[in-house]
């Protein structure tokens, strides 16, 4: 056979520009889906975000002893932010602590004459833990509780964390237990409606590439009686579907803009200082590469599948 | 050259549209089949390109046997099968051009072939000055002409016209029958359904008639006898 590849391109090209109808009638179709898609991916987005800043405010408090040593302050430190489950560990000292306690209470006297019948300073030094995820704050206290094994001798230092206090004073644990627990029920609802907002997309593209193909049943069986090969035939719709993911993917990428720009404006605020048009340009790359292989893909198995029961002849 | 024999065709149901068929169709004849709506016409010329099967019987093109034929061996035997319709079926966002270039193309030929072949074979059914037009620019007349030039550019052994005249004019009737004759002439078997009197008195040549599914009378000379 003679350029066979060749004859298919350029027929599944002549058809898309021919068939003008049904070519704007699927790309309007498929684009209103695909910018559908899109706002849902801007739902995980602010999701994400949210749920990003709520972790940001979760860290564990350990408190030292009044009498700790800076070296064994310092020791404890170092060898808690040496845990892999450690984000980041920020250390108060005692002074700060009580420098910050005036600077609040400055304008009440009674508080800071209290402060100064005292002897010495009241506040020990405070280290903030921010574990790299949630769940992994039990890991990061049980290290800290296992004592001298991990600690050595600086574990004396450490009066208590705010974690899961044994005299039942700080309950952390069980916040955070149950932010935990939210969180995962969120991601859960989130895949399922992931997966229903899929399989929806899904019969739209079909459904709009099965009446395009449909509306042709009759010239394929024609084609079909004059000689040509399964191939030779769905060829060309295969193309114009490749054809139709391109353009719709196109055409929906270029309208997000204005829409997040607008939607951006009178959101960012609500959001938390998300703004929806910044996190379109910064994922620009990845939503286009999701949306271009969608469109395609299934584009691409709904002509398959569409055209397959008529080249049955 | 094509043989049914004892071909039976039954729809579930038990609706039977052909019954007990035996027939023989030598090269270059010149056939036509005539019988009343639902006689079993269409469903028979159906067998021959095997776009239905029969419940029973063979049919066979040469030494191969039709019904049983799949993939790459149907689409040959399809290539040596030219088909006409009633309705035309002529692909509409195609051009005259490409629309007979299509069968060539689906046959594997080459592009100097095709531009070769087409023009010469619009010339035959006299629609050189068309070669541009799409199917909805054109008459009846002419696009059953279309019709039959790509279903004669791969030089077939058969042409199978389903009702060609049937949503003609007399005129186009006319000149649709005098093409199919010229082509049987130069040694192409043509197999005609028809319902026209008076192509079928005029053409002079073997007929078949069909009624509820069999074959009743099978003239050499036949004469519309309904």
């Amino acid at each position: 056979m003679k350029n066979p590849i060749k004859r298919i391109f350029k027929s599944g090209w002549k058809n898309f520009f021919r068939n003008r109808t049904v070519s704007i009638s699927s790309i309007s179709i498929l684009t209103t889906t695909l910018i559908i898609i899109s706002v849902f991916f801007f739902f995980r987005g602010i999701f994400d975000y949210t749920i990003d800043q709520i972790k940001d405010k979760v860290d564990i408090k350990v408190y030292y002893r009044l009498d700790a040593s800076d070296t064994d302050i310092n020791q404890v430190k170092d060898k808690i932010s040496s845990l892999p489950e450690v984000k980041s560990v920020a250390l108060v000292t005692a002074y700060d602590n009580l420098e910050a306690f005036k600077n609040s209470h400055n304008n009440d006297p009674v508080a800071l004459q209290a402060l100064n019948e005292l002897d010495g300073n009241p506040f020990g030094a405070i280290l903030t833990i921010k574990a790299q995820d949630m769940t992994s704050y039990d890991n990061i206290v049980q290290s800290i509780n296992s004592g001298s094994q991990f600690l050595g001798d600086s574990f004396s230092v450490i009066d208590h964390t705010n974690y899961n206090d044994s005299n039942g004073v700080y309950d952390l644990k069980s916040t955070i237990d149950r932010l935990n627990n939210i969180v995962n029920w969120i991601n859960v609802i989130g895949y399922w409606i992931t997966l229903i907002f899929m399989i929806m997309s899904s019969l739209i593209i079909f459904n709009t590439i099965r009446l395009s193909i449909f509306i042709f049943k009759d010239e394929i069986s024609v084609m079909k009686l004059v000689g040509a090969s399964n191939m030779y035939v769905r060829g060309p719709f295969l193309i114009e579907s490749i054809i139709y993911g391109i353009f719709s993917t196109v055409l929906a990428i270029a309208l997000l803009f204005p829409i997040t720009y607008y939607v951006a404006q009178k959101t960012t605020v609500f959001f938390n200082g998300l703004n929806i048009y910044n996190y379109y340009t910064n994922n620009f790359f990845s939503l286009f590469g999701i949306l271009l292989i969608i469109s395609i893909l299934l584009s691409l198995i709904s002509s398959v599948f569409a055209i397959r029961k008529y080249l049955k002849i | 050259m094509l043989y049914f024999e004892n071909v039976r065709k039954e729809y579930p149901g038990g609706f039977v549209v052909l019954d007990d068929i035996n027939l023989t169709i030598d090269k270059g004849e010149l056939v036509s089949i005539v019988g009343h709506s639902g006689a079993g016409k269409t469903t028979l010329v159906k067998m021959i390109l095997a776009e239905d099967k029969p419940t029973s019987g063979r049919i066979s093109f040469n030494s191969s046997q039709i019904h049983k034929l799949k993939g790459n061996k149907l689409i040959d035997l399809r290539r040596k099968i030219g088909m006409v319709f009633q309705d035309f079926r002529l692909l509409s966002n195609r051009t005259v051009f490409e629309n007979i270039a299509f069968a060539m193309e689906a046959a594997g030929k080459s592009d100097e072939e095709i531009k070769k072949d087409v023009p010469h074979v619009l010339d035959l059914v006299d629609l050189g000055n068309k070669i541009l037009h799409f199917p909805d620019q054109l008459s009846g007349g002419e696009k059953q002409r279309v019709a039959i030039a790509r279903a004669l550019v791969n030089r077939p052994e058969i042409i199978i016209a389903d009702e060609p005249t049937g949503n003609l004019d007399p005129v186009n009737t006319y000149d649709i029958i005098q093409i199919l004759k010229k082509i049987n002439d130069l040694g192409t078997t043509v197999i005609l359904t028809t319902h026209n009197k008076g192509v079928i008195d005029h053409l002079k040549k073997r007929v078949i008639t069909m009624e509820d599914g069999k074959i009743i009378k099978d003239e050499k000379l036949g004469k519309y006898s309904i």
